[in-house]
């Protein structure tokens, strides 16, 4: 996801990318790809669990992928679980839960449910300021977005959003939020000091999720039913620029870009185009499509694992997660998840 | 930020952690004098209009109980208090009731000269919808919806610039269903169709559409309600689906109290398609897809019902409104109207393709539902069916055969 980029970007003094690299066996080096940080191999950070999560909508259950990306375990959680995110210190991990108005806590080395922040409505997707206290959710039934204390498991502040709330965005110096709202095309820009939506950007129809360029200049959001991906000037907070997408043999309509992610080099980015069954590879600089992978049905969720050599893809309608090589925009393989696979997240440093 | 009865229940206990001051958001793109322009609704609908009288079978059965779709208009207000917010302006909706359907147009007026409304939602009768429809059909300071009546004759002959249809037509649906059987191939088709004017023009349009796609009529064969021996080739359904070659049924009943007797009780093996079993509409609340959910979750607090064709109808005509003055950043009905006629407008119809206005008859493209009670089996446009401009328009009369060419009219 979006946020995983930028959480990484934002811990680089945590993450060793050396030390990440030999302490995963299952990497394999394909091609001359880019090595972007070559840290000392301090060794001493931990390296995680090396488990991938994924979220099931319609199955309410996480499955966990572990070495060679093979199912090891499947966890029944609370209904509709859909957007997830670590906790600061990447040791827990946070689940929405739509239709039981909570998100639930899971210990990431035990995979066990260690807590519930309750009475969240309907949330969506969420984000995790800086501070590694407050998130930002989005409300999708309320048309808000809701600011809860993940410490104290306590609600804090709300916002009035347009219908339909969903991809949420956090500045990394945690001063604004950006939530995006579907029915109403619109990205809220809340001021997280002064406590106020301070801008409502119009933008094209259904937006869905954003991604932060690493400079810290952009903001790139995916509009779902026009199939674009619309760039927001960061300073101006105004539309600068749109990126459309076609793979060959399908129609506009069918192009319905959802997840989007940046690399931390800000060079490359990944827009999974929904019912188009493509992720599309885009080159940053330029505003340009270099190439679109084959995924499977609907792919919406999007992750990178921390060396970005492989990208995971879920596929909504066709139950499975696409792993594509980065180095070759090849597909590596799919597993088979649980039902209406969602969110992604990678424990690798 | 918003301080409501339940955020401060939620504040209070959390009262120590409070990071943020509640301050009302005033965004900049409100207008400069920060006053909201106004943006009126009106939804006009008749005293005891006969077509929400529950329909009672003898045994006191209410097979029919619709309810005027003002909660759908209701709800699409209800979502664009932020767009508004962003905007400018303040969306409002008033209902008025006609006491009677005489000299509904000059009611119409009156109310319309009262409220200030800019754009009004006819929810009336064919014959007072005619006459207020034929009133203002040059008016150019208010727009009108069809969220009622899909009678391809409104779209044709009797179309007028200021009339926006939002519903699909009878010929768009029944295109939705025979793109459906082509598809399966399940060609050859017996119609049977009430006698009633309204079911045999049912029939009429799905004529047009087997021949449109390919499919073959089998029979057409007309049914008389009723227990008569002397007439039971008109009202026994096995004697009526008996004696041809027919891969599936369309049938045209749009009472149903006949139809709804007519799947598994047919001669032959036969699905039925039409105004029962496999149903064509605009709509249907268990739609899934495509953010549907949302929409009809949204619905159905509020109203306390299923979302149907008609409440959609409703709350899509007032969001292309609300699209139209956000995306023209104008009130202005000339502004709007252009807007919504545009190639490149596109209100989001939870349906998957973005929605336009035909520009040569102001009907509204969108996506058909196939479903049967409980499901929505396929939605149309049907993959492989293709069109040279936009394939929405493979649903319904296109440009070329359209009797009604407002696209050609000058300013």
């Amino acid at each position: 996801m979006a946020k995983l980029a930028k959480e990484r970007a934002m811990s680089v003094a945590r993450l060793s990318c050396a030390a990440k690299f030999f302490a995963w066996p299952t990497v394999k080096i394909v091609g001359a790809g880019l090595l972007v940080c070559l840290g000392p191999a301090g060794g001493a950070i931990a390296a995680g669990t090396g488990n991938i999560i994924i979220s099931n909508e319609k199955s309410s259950t996480l499955t966990v992928l572990g070495a060679n990306d093979t199912v090891v375990k499947t966890i029944e959680t609370c209904a509709r679980p859909r957007g997830m995110h670590f906790s600061a210190d990447r040791t827990q991990f946070y689940v929405g839960c739509a239709d039981d108005d909570q998100i639930a806590i899971y210990d990431m080395e035990s995979l066990e449910l260690v807590g519930r922040i309750l009475d969240v409505e309907e949330p969506e997707t969420f984000d995790l300021h800086p501070d590694g206290r407050r998130l930002v959710i989005s409300n999708e039934e309320d048309a808000t977005a809701t600011v809860f204390d993940v410490v104290e498991r306590e609600f804090l502040a709300e916002f009035e959003t347009g219908e339909e709330p969903e991809g949420v965005q956090i500045t990394p110096d945690g001063k604004l939020a950006f939530v995006a709202s579907e029915a109403a095309n619109l990205v809220h820009v809340i001021d997280l000091e002064k406590g106020e939506v301070i801008k409502d950007i119009l933008v094209d129809t259904r937006p869905r999720r954003f991604a932060l360029t690493p400079d810290g200049r952009e903001l790139w959001v995916t509009a779902e039913l026009a199939g674009i991906v619309n760039i927001i000037d960061l300073k101006t907070l105004k539309l600068i620029a749109d990126i459309a997408f076609l793979p060959t043999g399908f129609r506009k309509e069918q192009v319905t870009p959802v997840d989007v992610l940046i690399t931390r080099d800000g060079q490359r980015a990944y827009v999974a185009l929904g019912r188009a069954n493509h992720v599309a590879v885009v080159d940053v600089p330029k505003r340009k499509v270099i190439d679109y992978i084959l995924v499977g049905k609907r792919s919406w969720g999007l992750a990178l694992t921390a060396d970005e050599k492989k990208l995971y893809v879920a596929n909504g309608l066709s139950d499975d997660v696409t792993i594509l090589d980065t180095a070759s925009l090849k597909p590596i393989k799919s597993v088979p998840v649980g039902m209406v696979p969602y969110g992604i997240l990678i424990d690798d440093h | 930020m918003i301080i409501e009865g339940a955020v401060l229940r939620r504040l209070l206990p959390a009262g120590l952690g409070i990071l943020f001051f509640a301050v009302l958001a005033q965004p900049d793109r409100a207008l400069a004098a920060g006053e909201a322009k106004p943006f009126a609704f009106l939804y006009v609908s008749l005293a005891g209009d006969a077509d929400y009288a529950q329909s009672k079978g003898y045994t006191g059965l209410v097979l029919r109980d619709r309810k005027p779709p003002i909660d759908g208009a209701a709800s699409a207000i209800r979502e664009s208090r932020i767009i508004g917010r962003s905007a400018g302006v303040k969306f409002t909706l008033e209902h008025v009731e006609l006491a009677t359907a005489e000299d509904a147009a000059d009611q119409v007026a009156s109310h319309i000269a009262k409220t200030a409304a800019k754009a009004v939602l006819l929810d009336l009768p064919l014959a007072p919808f005619r006459a207020v429809a034929g009133r203002f059909s040059d008016s150019n300071n208010v727009i009108f919806f069809n969220i009622r009546h899909r009678d391809d004759v409104l779209r044709q002959s009797e179309c007028a610039a200021s009339l926006f249809h939002v519903l699909p037509s009878n010929r768009m649906l029944t295109d939705a269903l025979a793109q459906y059987l082509k598809s399966r191939g399940w060609k050859r088709v017996l119609v049977l169709a009430r006698e009633a004017e309204d079911d045999q023009n049912l029939a009429d349009r799905f004529t047009a559409s087997a021949n449109k796609f390919g499919l073959t009529i089998a029979d057409r064969r007309a049914f008389v309600p009723g227990n008569d021996p002397r007439e039971r080739d008109k009202n026994n359904v096995t004697l009526l689906t008996g004696g041809a070659r027919y891969d599936v049924i369309f049938l045209a009943d749009g009472e149903g109290e006949f139809g709804r007797y007519v799947p598994y009780a047919t001669f032959r093996p036969r699905l039925v398609v039409g105004t029962d079993g496999l149903v064509a509409s605009a709509w249907h609340w268990t739609w899934e897809r495509y953010g549907a959910p949302q929409l009809n979750q949204r619905f159905d607090r509020r109203a306390s019902r299923h979302m149907s064709a008609e409440d959609w109808a409703g709350w899509v005509a007032v969001r292309s409104v609300v699209e139209a003055v956000t995306r023209s950043a104008s009130t202005d009905i000339a502004t709007i109207g252009k807007t919504l006629t545009a190639a490149d407008f596109a209100v989001d119809l939870y349906k998957g393709v973005p929605g336009g206005f035909r520009p040569w008859n102001h009907q509204l493209r969108q996506p058909i539902l196939l479903h049967t009670y409980n499901a929505v089996i396929a939605r149309a446009p049907i993959e492989g069916f293709l069109h040279k401009d936009n394939i929405l328009d493979s649903l319904g009369i296109d440009q070329d055969e359209s009797a009604c060419r407002l696209d050609r009219k000058t300013p």
